[in-house]
């Protein structure tokens, strides 16, 4: 067992890990945040997709020991209190899910690329997303939510959108 | 068609918030104090006896809680119980013998995921290896190994239907053809895997959380092979993350395993299936070989068809008894036949299950009916929309086998597909390597077939007043990510004449809701939407009564319209609904004002209504590689009236990269019976960058049946799609298609 720390949506949690734990065990299983999802365990459908020093990661392939020391937010960290963040809001007025267990791992993919990038063409949000795979939707409705959030963003001064 | 105020708008789901903040809870999602971890034993080998199970080992291991086998059983069969105990097939748990790579052998209950795995490593099996077959060929073959005892020649199940004079058809055609054709099989792949967490309390009631489209048959199926009262079982709904028909046959083992273990444990445990799981032990479209006789007149009437749809139906029925028939059925559909004559035939293999998977046999007979009538067009001289519009059935006609069409038509759609494509202006003038192809279908809209007068085909909803003044709807239906949940909301919003805000939602709790048969069949919509409209209605009537009481005014001049109360002939008495439907509610004491419903169909046979779908996709394609690239994919569905379009267009861009998926990229490929693809990796699904733009061509029809004028969307409108892709790439590299999936290989094959 392992001590590590980890700060997740800006909150500290120290726990005792074994060495092959993933991080999305850890988060899912030790710290009960149920989510991020588990579509594979394999790193090959992204609805584990979490963000790691501001990066995506999956964080099925992520060990929690390596994810040590490190910055990580969660779908559960996008809202601010009860202002949800505009990806969300946009997934939501577009019909961006049906299902929805893809969606927290799309959102937080979509989030990193429109913060690396807060004018991606058609091409760029195709490419952005496309390590999450989504059965329900054919995309579509991703692609317009995204579309819209990256308006509502750039509209707000403080790059989250709304007032 | 009427006009209505929130049926008809592009409203979000209700399920939103849940879901965009990660708060929604799936099945794998739940813990509970005390909660141990299942895992299930599977067998390696495709056909062999069970000579001995040694659990010791495993027993002994610390932090096993339990270890269950076919021992531990009542040896209970089960399977789809709506077709009669003679195709329950299944044990759970293996009692002597597996016909399958992944058949269940046993189950462990332990403290963590670590411990079960490393205890299913401990159990000792000893199999005799016995002869497998893997293909419906090998498996017809006199001599082959016998699967079942039940089942002599491996005949899973026969069905033949005569319906007319084909003889004859055949002797006044013009010009006949027969052509075979093949399609394979396809995973559901739900993003979620499935999973349930099950509990058995002190006094013997087991609580099931599961990931299912059809709560009330796990209800049933766990008190059958438990041997439990159904009403000590209770099955809640949670979130769930796509079925697609996979989650759509009843129990599964998962649900067993789960609820016996807890019940041997007194303590509450999850099972949650690998991915490759998923792919290995659950359910796949059936792969099909289907032989198409069809003679047609000079101008391309059809005077007389003749299938015979062969089934690879894997180690079990599930559903597989029901997609035989349906593959007959769905023939009579989208055109006007002379006569018909069908044969399926479902052959069980010591392949894995094959079962429902949205479209439930249309894709493949459809793909088979379309590629034929391109040709029969080719062969006349006619252009391949003409003869497709000229055989069409619309409003008003009756099919061979008794399909009563009241609303749509194919032609509709076809018109509307090749004008929003360019049709005429393409087809026949692009360049080389360029194609432009059609594919058209007919889908029906839920099941009513009454084939046991003891199993009604139910759906039902309870809508109630509640405190604050809003309504609740209880509602079995199942919503499993397509959007049932807040369809039936606007129902009750619409008939009673409230906003959406006042309207709110209990889903599927067996102890709680109402019977709902669940999600399948396309039915949620016309079922549990007329279920719950006649509720409403019947609430409706309910609460005049009571706000004519109430404002000393005569009922029928009371009108409830967007949330508001309106008096005839006052217009100062105007007020909203909620404070005086709570004011109601404190005049009352509290006494349940409750609306009920339940629906019940016209037609007990066959279906409440049916609706067609076009669908036109234009290619290019690499002569070197074989690669196909989408450059048009234009789709319309004749969905009815839909209640909410923004759902009824995710249901069409789901369909096409569900379809186009299965056309060109997914097959689910085995080797000895052995899923040589378990893994997103080797299993292709679309992505996100090979989704092409798909262009919706509306087609609008008001069914007299359904809710509102709705019919369903879910399942039909896949069906043209393969067709479609099909013969645009035939008509691209001029080259006949016979089989599914379209790889690089065989197109490029000379
Ligand atoms: S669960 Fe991590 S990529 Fe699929
Ligand atoms: S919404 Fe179901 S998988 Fe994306």
């Amino acid at each position: 067992m392992k001590s590590i720390k980890l700060e997740i949506n800006g909150v500290q949690h120290e726990v005792e890990v074994a060495p092959w734990r993933t991080l999305l065990e850890v988060i899912r299983e030790e710290l009960q945040m149920t989510g991020t999802k588990e579509g594979c365990g394999l790193g090959e459908c992204g609805a584990c997709s979490v963000l790691m020093d501001g990066k995506t990661v999956n964080s099925c392939l992520v060990l929690a020991a390596e994810a040590n020391g490190k910055r990580i937010t969660t779908i559960e960290g996008l809202a601010q209190a009860e202002r949800l963040h505009p990806i969300q809001q946009s997934f939501i007025d577009n019909g961006g899910f049906q299902c929805g267990f893809c969606t927290p791992g799309m959102i937080m993919s979509t989030k990193v690329m429109l913060d690396d990038n807060p004018n991606p063409t058609d091409d760029e949000i195709k490419k952005g997303i496309s390590g999450n795979l989504c059965r329900c939707t054919g995309y579509a409705k991703i692609f317009d939510s995204i579309r819209a959030a990256k308006v509502a963003m750039a509209a707000s001064s403080d790059g989250r959108g709304g007032a | 068609m009427g006009q209505y105020s929130i049926v008809g708008q592009r409203l979000p789901r209700t399920d939103g918030l849940a879901k965009v903040t990660g708060q929604g809870m799936y099945a794998g999602d739940f813990t509970m104090p005390g909660m141990l971890r299942g895992k299930i034993l599977r067998s390696p080998l495709p056909h062999a006896r069970i000579l001995r199970v040694d659990t010791s080992r495993a027993e002994r291991l610390p932090g096993v809680k339990a270890v269950i086998t076919g021992r531990d059983t009542l040896g209970v069969k089960f399977g789809a119980p709506r077709f009669g105990p003679k195709h329950m097939d299944e044990h759970a748990l293996a009692m002597d013998r597996v016909r399958y790579i992944g058949d269940e052998v046993a189950a462990v209950a332990a403290i963590d995921e670590d411990v079960a795995e490393e205890a299913l490593r401990l159990i000792d099996v000893e199999y005799e290896e016995l002869p497998a077959v893997f293909s419906p060929d090998e498996a017809l073959l006199p001599g082959a190994p016998q699967i079942h005892a039940h089942a002599p020649g491996n005949i899973s199940r026969r069905i033949v239907f005569d319906l007319g004079d084909v003889e004859k058809g055949f002797a006044d055609s013009y010009h006949i053809r027969e052509d075979r054709f093949s399609t394979h099989g396809q995973a559901h792949a739900p993003m979620e895997p499935h999973a349930c967490l099950a509990h058995f309390d002190a006094s013997g009631k087991l609580t099931i959380w599961t990931s299912t489209q059809v709560p009330y048959y796990v209800k049933n199926d766990l008190a059958l092979t438990l041997g439990m009262p159904a009403t000590a079982v209770r099955v809640i709904l949670p979130l769930i993350g796509g079925g697609f028909g996979g989650k759509a046959d009843g129990m599964y083992a998962l649900e067993f395993c789960a609820a016996l273990l807890s019940k041997k444990t007194g303590r509450p445990v999850q099972i949650v299936y690998s991915r490759e799981e998923v792919f290995v032990a659950t359910r796949r479209r059936h792969p099909i070989t289907i032989q198409l006789k069809t003679g047609v007149s000079k101008d391309g009437a059809i005077l007389a068809r003749q299938a015979k749809c062969v089934l690879d139906g894997g180690a079990y029925n599930g559903l597989g008894v029901v997609t035989v028939v349906l593959c007959g059925y769905l023939l009579n559909l989208p055109y006007r036949l002379g006569s018909f004559k069908y044969e399926g035939l479902r052959v069980y293999t010591n392949n894995p299950i094959s079962a429902a998977m949205r479209g439930h046999g249309a894709p493949q007979v459809h793909f088979a009916s379309e590629m034929q009538m391109d040709r029969l067009a080719e062969d006349l001289g006619m252009d391949p929309l003409e003869i497709r519009i000229k055989n069409g059935l619309r409003t008003g006609d009756v099919t061979l086998n008794g399909f009563h069409i009241n609303s749509g038509s194919l032609e509709e759609c076809i018109r509307a597909v090749a004008e929003k494509s360019g049709w005429q202006e393409k087809r026949g003038k692009l360049p080389p390597n360029r194609g432009i192809g059609i594919g058209c279908s007919g889908f029906y809209s839920g099941a009513s077939y009454r084939l046991r007068p003891d199993l009604p085909v139910y759906s039902a909803a309870i809508v109630k007043l509640n405190e604050d003044g809003s309504v609740q709807l209880l509602s079995g239906a199942t919503d499993s990510g397509q959007g049932c949940d807040t369809l039936l909301m606007q129902i009750v919003a619409e008939e009673i004449g409230l906003s959406f805000a006042d309207v709110r939602l209990t889903r599927a709790d067996t102890d709680i809701t109402p019977v709902d048969l669940g999600n399948f069949s396309s039915r949620e919509t016309m079922y549990a939407g007329n279920a719950t409209r006649s509720a409403a209605a019947d609430l409706k009537q309910k609460l005049l009564v009571e706000l004519s009481n109430l404002l000393e005014a005569n009922a029928d001049d009371i009108e409830i319209r967007e949330g508001k109360v309106f008096v005839k002939g006052s217009a100062d008495r105007t007020k909203p609904f909620r404070d005086l439907a709570h004011a109601i509610y404190l005049r009352r004491l509290g006494k349940p004002l409750v609306g009920e419903g339940t629906y019940d169909p016209p037609d007990k046979i066959n279906y409440p209504a049916y609706g067609f779908g076009a669908h036109v996709t234009e290619v290019e394609v690499d002569p070197e590689s074989g690669e196909v690239t989408l450059l048009d994919v234009v789709s319309t569905h004749d969905c009815g009236r839909a209640i909410n379009p923004l759902a009824v267009e995710g249901q069409l861009e789901g369909s096409v990269h569900m379809a186009l998926g299965w056309t060109l990229m997914e097959d689910v490929t085995l080797e000895e019976g052995r899923v040589m693809n378990p893994s997103f990796l080797d299993y292709k699904i679309p992505t996100a960058l090979e989704m092409p733009p798909v262009t919706i061509a509306h087609v609008e029809t008001d069914d007299p049946e359904g809710p509102f004028g709705a019919k369903e969307v879910g399942e039909g409108a896949l069906c043209p799609i393969a067709p479609s892709v099909a013969s645009a790439v035939g008509n691209a590299i001029g080259k006949k298609i016979d089989c599914l999936p379209l790889t690089g290989a065989q197109i490029t094959r000379k």
